[in-house]
């Protein structure tokens, strides 16, 4: 394996495209533009989520716009359905975000349960992806950590299904690695953990099992210095996809020398 | 007339066009995008597209979420 090379290599490939970087983040919680900007950079996402929300009328309409500061040109954009609790929701939001993007078929669909816990409605988030699907979306679908569904999600048409590790926002870190791994090793598109990260050990735990990406927002935009952990964020990221690429040793309960134990003296 | 926008109740004259409402808005030459009654008026709709009264309209953009 050329290391120099490694990104560019190894692609995270969905719908068809090639991205080097397997960390995509969101642009929710930071304090302005600027900062979204200088985050997203050194993170090296290539793919941004961004909400679709009504303007505020009465507000000034020439305030700046979050696509100034990412341009589609630069950025892969991941329209979300953050806010939605049933499948109606989820599909009018991306039939608005396709036309605001002219076309862009990519979306992430998540359908939230409750305000509370949000964690997926996994009844609502399969109606909505059969009808995404059937429109002709492209298909980023938010789900809980349960293999069954990940893969009637697959099987639906979803180009990549993101399980959580942990409720979104908590930082708890990845939480059924067990799961991940069967749904990782039953899988036939990209698996990227979406939610729960808190901090760059849980994402190279994440990338060490064999997972294809990981998505956040918090872990990033809530630590004290942005742009900081996205950069420390990447390298996780990197270092848990070689880790994983390069084969871990198993695990073992008793000791092995490292040191050869011929020619010892005494 | 009266139509409902963003969730509010507004006033426009009758026949208004998508594009005027946006003028007016201050949106006319932002990137958003507008549904009239849960459909998606396309952009190259917006000019011809005439409101009617009891329109439910939405006009929205994208903004920060992970």
């Amino acid at each position: 394996m050329n290391i120099k090379t490694l990104d560019a290599s190894d692609p995270l490939i969905i719908a068809g495209k090639s991205y080097g970087s397997r960390l995509l983040t969101g642009t929710g919680k930071y304090k302005d533009f600027d900062e979204t900007r200088r985050a997203s950079q050194a993170a090296g996402a290539e793919i941004v989520t961004v909400a679709i929300r009504r303007v505020n009328l009465g507000q000034d309409a020439s305030q700046p716009n979050l696509l100034d500061a990412l341009p589609p040109e630069e950025f892969t954009l991941l329209p979300n359905t953050a806010g939605c609790y049933n499948a109606v929701d989820a599909v009018r939001t991306c039939k608005l975000a396709r036309e605001l993007l002219d076309g862009h078929k990519l979306v992430k669909l998540e359908v939230l349960g409750d305000q509370r816990t949000l964690f997926p409605d996994v009844v609502e988030t399969l109606k909505a992806a059969e009808t995404l699907v059937a429109d002709g979306f492209d298909v980023m679908v938010y789900t809980s950590d349960d293999p069954i569904l990940a893969k009637r999600l697959e099987e639906i048409g979803c180009v990549a299904v993101m399980p959580l590790a942990a409720p979104i926002g908590s930082g708890l870190g990845i939480q059924n690695r067990y799961n991940l791994l069967e749904i990782i090793e039953n899988a036939k598109v990209p698996i990227i953990v979406d939610a729960g990260v808190g901090t760059a050990s849980d994402a190279a735990i994440a990338m060490e099992l064999g997972c294809d990406g990981v998505l956040m927002n918090t872990a990033i935009a809530g630590a004290k210095d942005p742009v900081l952990m996205a950069h420390a964020m990447k390298l996780a990221i990197q270092a848990g996809r070689a880790a994983f690429k390069a084969g871990r040793i198993p695990r073992k309960r008793f000791a092995s020398a490292s040191s050869p134990i011929d020619g010892t003296i005494g | 007339m009266h139509i409902t926008l963003n969730g509010s109740p507004r006033d426009c004259a009758p026949a208004t066009t998508v594009a005027q409402l946006l003028e007016d808005a201050g949106y006319g030459q932002r990137r958003v995008a507008v549904e009239v009654n849960q459909e998606i008026v396309p952009r190259s709709l917006h000019a011809s597209h005439s409101l009617a009264d009891g329109d439910h309209v939405e006009i929205v953009h994208a903004i920060g979420g992970g």
